[in-house]
C-alpha cells in the first residue's frame, strides 16, 4: 500500500543476526494420524510484520491466517495433509524480512511463504523466492513492483492476494461513471506521492475510456494545509464529482474545506483515506456523500463474508478488518492451488497459482493475470454520519 | 465571483502570515536577530490552544488568551536562555543559535507527543454566508477580526505606551537608550513576550481555520512570515502586516491561475526579487549611514 521501506537499511542491516529470530508454531506431528498420502505436513512459512512500525498490519494478517489454517486442519487438511505454520517476525524491516525468507527456504524447507504485509518487505524477499523456487504470496502488498521488477520482468515466484494500486483508480472510474452516473469530473491529486499519481492516472484513463470527461486536474503537495484557492478553481469548473486519491492527513482537510466552500458533489478516494483521523479532521457532516474503494467491508451482505465475520468474531471477539480478511484469503488461495496441483511441491504450487481463475474469496472473486496481478472485485464504502457503510462491490 | 472568493481566501491566509510576521519584525527591529524559533512558538501556541480546548474544556477566547500568555513566557525564556548571552557576539552566531533552538523545540515536542497530527475541535458552529456569490465562513470573519484587533492593539502599545517608547528608543540606538536610563534587557524581554504572544494567537487561529496541527507545522508558516517581514520592510510593523497580506494574496493568485504546485516557490521568488531590487522592503526608507 503505502510503504516503501528504505532500501538503504537493507545493506546496513543484513549483518544482523535476524536469522535466529524465528519461532515455530504448532506441534506438527498430527499430520500422519489422518492417513495422508505421503504422511507429511504442508509446511507454510509466515514472514510478517509482527512487531515494529507496521505491526498492526502483520498481526491482523497473522490472525486471519491462523483462523483459516485452524479451519482447514479441523476439516481434515488439504487432501489429508495438515498445514503447519512456521512464523517469523520480520520486525517491519526489509533486511529482517530477507533474513527470515532465507531461513524459511534454506533451513525450514517450507513449500511456500506467506508475507510480507507491506510492498517493501515483500520486494526484499522476491529474489530469494525466485532463487529457491519457493512461491511467495503477499496478502497486502499493493505496489505493482511487488510482482513486476523495474526491468518489467515478472517475479516468477511472487504472487499477491490484494489488488494493485492503479486498479483502485479503475474501479473508482467505473463506479463514478456507471453507478453515480456522473460525466464531468475533477481530479485533485497529491503530486508528491506515487500512489496518488498512479491512481489519478488510471482513474483518468478509464473514466475517459468509459465516455466521461475530466474537466479539471489539480495537484497539491503533502503537508499543505490551505486548499481553498485550488478548490475555488475546481468549483468554478462545475464538476459533478471530484476524485481525490490521497492520504487521510490532507484529504481530511480537503473534504472539510470543500464542503465549507459549498462544494456538495460526491467526493471519492481510495484506501489511503482509511483512518479514524480522517473523521477527526473532516467531521462527520462533511464526509457525507463521499466514497472510497477498499479491499473489504465487514458489512458486505455476501454469504461468505458473513460466515467469515461470524467465525472471526467467535475466535477473536472483534469484527475483522481488511487485513484480517486478506490474511484469511491468502490461505484459501494457497489451498486452492495445492488442491489443483495435487501436491505440495513448490514448483507445482507456483504453476497452479498462475492458473488461478474465478476463485471465490472473502475479499472478492480472484483470478490472476500474466503479471501476477489479481483481477478481483473491489468494495466501495460510503461515509454516512461518520460511519463507513458498505455501498457496492465493483467487478473489474 | 471566483475572484472575490480568491481574495477572501488570500486575505485569510495572509492575516495569519501577518500575525506571525509581526513577532519576527519586532524582534529584528530591536536586536537585529532573525528569530527562526518564532515558527516553533507559533506551533506551541497551536498545541496549547488545542489542549486547553479539548483537555480543559475552555472556549475560544480563554484558550486564545491562555495560549498567548504561555507563549509570551516561553518567548522570554528562549530569549533569556539562548540569546541574551550572545547579544554582543557576531550576528551569525545568534542566527545559528536561533536555528538550533527551533530544531530543539520541534524535536522536543515530537519526543513528548509523537509526530502524528491532531485535529482541532470545532469551537464555533461554522456558518457560511453568501457574499456576492462568494462563500465566507464565520471562522474566516472571526480570524480576520481577531488578527485586525491584535494588530491595532500592537500599534497602540508601540506608539502610545511607555514600554513602546522604550522599544522604539532601543531599536533606534541601544547604547544611547541605556544612557538615558532605559532598561534595555527588560525592553528586549518585553519585545519577545509581545511577539511570542502574537505567534501563539496565530497558532490558535491557524488550528481553528485549518484544523490540522502537528509538531512541524511551524516551519513553512515561519519561513513565509519571514518573507512577509522582509517584503514589508523588516523592522517595520505596518510593513509586516502589508507583507503578510500581499504574500497571502499572491500565493492564492498563483494557485487560482492553476499553478498550485508553485505557490511555495512564488513566496521565495518574491523574497529573492525584493532582496535584489528593494532590500529595504515596501515600507522601507533609504537610510543614510551616520558617520
Amino acid at each position: 500500500m503505502k510503504f516503501k521501506r528504505a532500501w538503504s537499511l537493507l545493506a546496513a542491516m543484513t549483518l544482523g543476526v535476524g536469522l535466529l529470530a524465528g519461532c515455530s508454531d504448532g506441534d506438527g506431528d498430527k499430520g500422519s494420524a489422518s492417513g495422508s498420502k505421503d504422511g507429511g505436513d504442508i509446511k507454510v512459512g509466515v514472514n510478517l510484520e509482527l512487531s515494529g512500525a507496521v505491526a498492526s498490519y502483520g498481526t491482523s494478517e497473522a490472525d486471519g491466517i491462523q483462523l483459516a489454517v485452524d479451519e482447514i486442519n479441523d476439516d481434515g487438511g488439504i487432501d489429508g495433509q495438515k498445514i503447519k505454520l512456521v512464523k517469523i517476525d520480520n520486525k517491519s524491516d526489509a533486511a529482517e524480512a530477507t533474513n527470515a525468507a532465507i531461513k524459511l527456504t534454506t533451513q525450514e524447507n517450507v513449500s511456500v511463504i506467506i508475507g510480507a504485509a507491506t510492498s517493501g518487505a515483500t520486494v526484499a524477499q522476491a529474489q530469494i523466492a525466485n532463487d529457491n523456487k519457493t512461491p511467495l504470496i503477499s496478502p497486502s502488498g499493493t505496489s505493482p513492483t511487488v510482482t513486476v521488477n523495474e526491468k518489467g520482468d515478472v517475479n516468477e515466484y511472487v504472487f499477491r492476494t490484494s489488488f494493485i494500486d492503479p486498479f483502485q483508480g479503475t474501479v473508482a472510474a467505473n463506479f463514478a461513471y456507471n453507478d453515480l452516473g456522473v460525466k464531468n469530473v475533477a481530479i485533485y491529486a497529491d503530486n508528491s506521492s506515487d500512489y496518488s499519481k498512479g491512481l489519478a492516472a488510471s482513474f483518468k484513463e478509464d473514466f475517459e475510456k468509459a465516455g466521461g470527461k475530466v474537466i479539471a486536474e489539480e495537484s497539491y503537495v503533502a503537508k499543505d494545509s490551505d486548499f481553498r484557492s485550488t478548490l475555488t478553481r475546481i468549483k468554478s469548473a462545475n464538476p459533478e464529482f471530484i476524485f481525490i486519491p490521497g492520504y487521510y492527513e490532507e484529504v481530511g482537510l480537503i473534504v472539510k474545506q470543500a464542503r465549507e466552500m459549498g462544494i456538495d458533489v460526491p467526493l471519492m478516494g481510495a484506501d489511503g483515506w482509511d483512518s479514524p483521523t480522517l473523521l477527526d479532521l473532516a467531521g462527520a457532516d462533511a464526509l457525507n456523500n463521499t466514497f472510497t474503494t477498499n479491499h473489504y467491508s465487514a458489512d458486505d451482505p455476501d454469504g461468505a463474508v458473513k460466515a467469515f465475520n461470524d467465525k472471526f468474531n467467535e475466535k477473536y471477539g472483534k469484527s475483522p478488518d481488511a487485513f484480517n480478511a486478506l490474511g484469511y484469503d491468502t490461505v484459501y488461495l494457497l489451498k486452492d492451488a495445492i488442491e489443483r496441483a495435487g501436491s505440495a511441491d513448490s514448483t507445482k504450487i507456483k504453476e497452479a497459482l498462475e492458473k488461478t481463475d474465478g476463485l471465490d474469496l472473502v475479499t472478492g472473486t480472484y483470478s490472476v493475470d500474466e503479471n501476477h496481478h489479481p483481477v478481483k472485485s473491489a468494495t466501495i464504502l460510503e461515509y454516512k454520519d461518520g460511519e463507513q457503510v458498505f455501498n457496492t462491490k465493483v467487478n473489474p | 465571483m471566483e475572484w472575490l472568493q480568491q481574495l477572501i481566501n488570500g486575505i485569510s491566509l495572509g492575516s495569519i502570515y501577518a500575525l506571525i510576521a509581526l513577532g519576527y519584525t519586532m524582534v529584528y527591529g530591536i536586536i537585529k536577530l532573525i528569530n527562526f524559533a518564532h515558527g516553533e512558538v507559533f506551533m506551541i501556541g497551536a498545541f496549547i490552544g488545542y489542549i486547553s480546548i479539548t483537555g480543559w474544556g475552555l472556549s475560544f477566547f480563554p484558550a486564545l488568551l491562555l495560549s498567548m500568555a504561555i507563549c509570551a513566557v516561553i518567548g522570554v525564556i528562549i530569549e533569556r536562555v539562548a540569546y541574551k548571552r550572545l547579544r554582543n557576539a557576531t550576528r551569525i552566531a545568534a542566527l545559528i543559535t536561533a536555528i538550533g533552538v527551533s530544531l530543539l523545540i520541534q524535536n522536543g515536542v515530537i519526543y513528548i507527543r509523537g509526530a502524528q497530527p491532531a485535529a482541532y475541535p470545532e469551537v464555533f458552529a461554522n456558518k457560511t454566508f453568501n457574499l456576492f456569490g462568494a462563500q465566507i465562513s464565520t471562522q474566516a470573519i472571526l480570524i480576520l477580526s481577531v488578527s485586525v484587533v491584535l494588530m491595532i492593539i500592537l500599534q497602540f502599545v508601540v506608539h502610545k505606551t511607555k514600554i513602546g517608547k522604550a522599544m522604539r528608543a532601543v531599536s533606534y540606538d541601544a547604547e544611547a537608550a541605556k544612557l538615558m536610563g532605559i532598561n534595555v534587557d527588560n525592553t528586549i524581554s518585553a519585545t519577545f513576550a509581545i511577539g511570542s504572544a502574537l505567534a501563539g494567537a496565530a497558532g490558535v487561529i491557524f488550528g481553528i481555520y485549518y484544523t490540522k496541527i502537528d509538531p512541524l507545522m511551524g516551519v513553512i508558516p515561519g519561513l513565509k512570515a519571514f518573507v512577509a517581514a522582509v517584503l514589508g520592510g523588516i523592522g517595520i510593523i505596518p510593513g509586516a502586516v502589508a507583507g503578510g497580506l500581499v504574500l497571502g494574496v499572491v500565493e492564492t493568485v498563483v494557485s487560482a491561475l492553476g499553478f498550485s504546485l508553485w505557490r511555495d516557490a512564488a513566496a521565495f521568488i518574491i523574497l529573492i526579487l525584493i532582496l535584489i531590487f528593494k532590500p529595504s522592503g515596501i515600507f522601507g526608507k533609504h537610510t543614510r549611514e551616520k558617520v
